[in-house]
């Protein structure tokens, strides 16, 4: 491996070549982040409507008026899309995944700083075209974000479908180019760029999960960009790949002989493995916090390796478990969900070793570490509910009710978002020079997992119970009126929760400018990135090249002067 | 952990390159990235970049990868017609220019060649210009056939054979949207084009590279690894016209 690289750019000195069309990773970064916590909030929004929207369906709201079922299903559409593209495939992998790669590895930037910036750059035109959806004749399109044809095929199919959903598709497919070059940049970054004595096997956990997402990425994006290339052609030049036969208005469409399933088959290839590019970086960076602030060794390094390894091998193969009620072979489905339990394994290796380090731990429960082991119990209870929609027997009566979303959004959505809290905790003072609030974190952090649950969990039970999903009013069906106060509940812990999101914004600002002044290490954490002065120089190391002679987490080390040896010391231990 | 073993006193960190302290200067930092052609450097840029390349080529095997499936998928499909009501097949094979194809098979390939000993001849012109800088060594004119120049006019040449078997499609009536494999013959032959012009605006950019005076290593970077994208290119050519030759 090079140890030495020339730094590929000097440090810019003018505005715009500093903050704005910056080739720095650390900038980069932190415009993704920027754009990702304008993105969460847009979509915490539109999931605050639509819970008012719910329970109180005639309400005419300040603004906005009264939310019709078509802006119901493209505040669905909206929020869903979003907060899988621009928050969670954003934050975790182009924020922090860009800000501390190369630092962690000892590299001065990335491989290719130009299509980094290109890279941010793209995202944030897809970011702005999928926004401008909303303000086209017809609104937000209709089709959610998993964009089902032959809805999402046709102009003419609703008030969304027209314009909107042109805007919609071109986003992603901006997003997916983006992404690859991402993608491309962090693997190339990694197998390239580590520092002598940085092997792969001592990399810390978040640079794996930040590779093995970059590798999923690579291979998925390249099929969603294929089905949305198709998807446009469909809609504005007359082919019939996903349309079949059929009408509307009681009129021929004029297309024939395609396959709505089609579209299925090509959006779930990409789509599963989607969950794991947003999951995948905050499991690195719960095993980073865990191990920190546990003051041990990770507890099986090589297994949590192997195991996200095997979810991002098995998460191309399971992508059928979404569609058991497309009428798909019950052997077929069969197999699916054999592959799709099978993920269990990997993912309990994760939970066991978390819980391991965890166990008889000195544990320093500070701020990231209690995102962190939100994290873990967020996994647990999101991840649960996966073998029961694994089994196309108990997902087709499932399927389509609340508790679908109850279980995504616990493991893909809130566990993932803990992720990037624990991080935002972790690395703050390596990032801005100081440290957060404690106090607000705290209560931060209770409020959000207090909240979450309460919004979330109900959702389970709503969903045996028969609460259809995506449906605009609920009022109407004389069965659910029983669960109307639960519903009520909810939308008042969904209040509170996005309420308690504005201490952590105000922290995050606050703190940017009046915290105390960090030190360089203030976690006492070994990884390279510690090493470095606080914020790190343009070049990451100013003119130094790190040397690498330890592991990444060697806490409480026999025999060692401090409770922790960090990876640039002098070599303390001879085996791993 | 009982594999840890008790504190070893090891010397100070050294890194290859340092010599005297442990922390030597990096090199080159701040020269805007382009160091001399001897530097150590170059190799390592160019092993990046062809690691770089040989990444990037995945989603785009990919994107096709996607495309021959919903190709194979779709052309089992039945579909119903209101007409009969009945199930039938509304696969109607395209009739390919099949002639025209081959010419551009073969101006493709030949592009391919030419570009591989662009490549060559600018890797031999690296190595040998430290000679060259020595005062009074003369290597002798060197025969600089232009080859870059040629693959470009053999690509724009393919591009144009390109237009000419769509164009000769239409005038048969394939249109894109009159059946699915008629689609599918635009789509892949479409997609290939997209991608080669691709290829294409990286030679022009080698080109413009040589009126900027730019150091020699830097082109031969980017035709090196615009090379094994061009050769990725008629592989992937030659892929589409087997399946649409032996698939439809």
């Amino acid at each position: 491996m090079v140890a030495q690289e020339s730094h590929q750019h000097s440090a810019p000195q003018g505005f715009i070549r500093k903050w704005v069309f910056s080739l720095d990773h650390k900038v980069i970064g932190l415009q993704y982040y920027f754009l990702a916590l304008t993105a969460v909030f847009v979509g915490m929004f539109l999931s605050l409507l639509m819970r008012i929207h719910l329970i109180w369906p005639t309400a005419v709201l300040p603004l906005l008026g009264e939310i019709k079922p078509e802006t119901y299903l493209s505040l669905v559409t909206m929020h869903g899309t979003i907060m899988v593209f621009f928050v969670l495939t954003t934050a975790p992998q182009g924020g922090f995944g860009n800000y501390f790669l190369p630092i962690q590895i000892g590299a001065p930037d990335m491989a290719f700083p130009v299509l980094n910036m290109l890279s941010f750059w793209t995202t944030f035109v897809a970011y702005v075209v999928m926004l401008a959806a909303f303000f086209v004749v017809g609104g937000a399109p209709l089709h959610g974000w998993t964009g089902y044809a032959p809805l999402s095929a046709l102009q003419s199919a609703g008030p969304g479908q027209g314009l909107g959903a042109d805007l919609w598709i071109t986003s992603i497919a901006l997003f997916c180019i983006a992404s690859l070059m991402g993608a491309l940049n962090f693997i190339t970054t990694t197998l390239d760029m580590r520092a002598k004595g940085m092997s792969m096997m001592r990399m810390p956990l978040t640079c794996w999960s930040w590779f093995i997402t970059a590798i999923l990425g690579l291979l998925a994006f390249g099929v969603l960009l294929s089905a949305g290339i198709l998807l446009l052609m469909d809609r504005n030049i007359g082919t019939s790949f996903f349309l079949p036969l059929g009408t509307i208005n009681g009129q021929l469409t004029g297309h024939r002989g395609g396959s709505p399933l089609l579209w299925q088959h090509l959006f779930w290839f990409f789509g599963h493995p989607e969950v794991y590019i947003a999951i995948l970086p905050g499991m690195g960076v719960t095993s980073q916090v865990l191990s920190t602030f546990s003051r041990k060794p990770i507890f099986g390094y090589k297994a949590m390796v192997y195991a996200m390894l095997s979810i991002g091998l098995l998460g191309f193969m399971v992508w059928g478990h979404h569609m058991f009620m497309s009428g798909m072979s019950p052997y077929t489905a069969f197999a699916f969900s054999i592959m799709t339990m099978a993920i269990g394994v990997p993912s309990a290796i994760k939970t066991f070793n978390w819980l391991g380090t965890l166990h008889k731990a000195r544990i320093r429960f500070q701020s990231p570490m209690l995102f962190a082991i939100g994290f873990v119990s967020l996994f647990v209870s999101g991840g649960l509910s996966g073998p029961f929609l694994a089994q196309p027997a108990l997902d087709i009566p499932l399927h389509d009710t609340a508790f679908v979303p109850g279980h995504f959004h616990l493991i893909m959505g809130v566990a993932a978002i803990f992720g990037i809290f624990a991080a935002t905790y972790y690395w703050f003072p390596k990032v801005f020079g100081r440290m957060m609030n404690e106090k607000l974190a705290r209560i931060h952090f209770f409020l959000t997992l207090i909240g979450t649950y309460s919004v979330f969990m109900p959702m389970h039970y709503l969903g045996l119970a028969g609460q259809p999903r995506r449906y605009s009013q609920l009022t109407e069906l004389a069965y659910l009126h029983p669960l109307m106060g639960l519903n009520t509940f909810m939308t008042y812990a969904a209040i509170v929760t996005v309420a308690a999101q504005l201490i952590f914004l105000f922290n995050l600002f606050w703190s940017m400018f009046k915290g105390p002044k960090a030190s360089d290490n203030p976690w006492e954490a070994t990884t390279l990135e510690w090493t470095t002065a606080t914020p790190p120089p343009h070049d990451n190391f100013g003119g130094r090249t790190p040397v690498v002679n330890n592991g990444p987490y060697e806490y409480s080390v026999p025999g060692a002067t401090r409770d922790y040896v960090m990876q640039s010391d002098p070599a303390t231990v001879a085996a791993h | 952990m009982a594999s840890f073993t008790p504190t070893i006193p090891a010397p100070h960190p050294t890194t290859s390159r340092g010599k005297h302290g442990d922390l030597p200067p990096v090199v080159g930092g701040g020269d805007g990235g382009r160091p001399d052609p001897g530097s150590p450097d170059y190799g390592a840029r160019l092993r990046r970049a062809r690691l770089g390349l040989a990444v990037a080529l995945t989603p785009i095997m990919m994107l096709f990868v996607a495309f021959t499936s919903a190709y194979i998928v779709r052309q089992g499909l039945p579909t119903f017609d209101p007409n009969t009501n009945t199930v039938v097949h509304d696969w109607i094979p395209v009739q390919l220019p099949t002639l025209l194809f081959l010419v551009n098979t073969c101006v493709l390939l030949l592009s391919s060649v030419t570009i591989e000993c662009a490549r060559r001849q600018l890797a031999r012109q690296v190595a040998l210009e430290p000679v060259h800088s020595i005062p009074g060594v003369s290597l002798g004119a060197e025969r600089k056939f232009p080859w870059l120049a040629l693959t470009l006019v053999l690509g724009l040449c393919f591009l144009a054979g390109q237009w000419l078997a769509w164009r000769d499609l239409a005038a048969r009536g394939f249109y894109v949207a009159t059946g699915p494999s008629s689609s599918f013959v635009y789509l892949l032959t479409g997609g290939h084009a997209v991608h080669l012009l691709g290829g294409i605006l990286a030679l022009l950019a080698a080109g413009v590279s040589v009126l900027l005076n730019r150091p020699l290593a830097s082109r031969r970077i980017v035709v090196d690894v615009t090379a094994w994208y061009w050769h990725f290119m008629a592989l992937l050519w030659i892929y589409i016209l087997a399946l649409l030759e032996f698939a439809h």
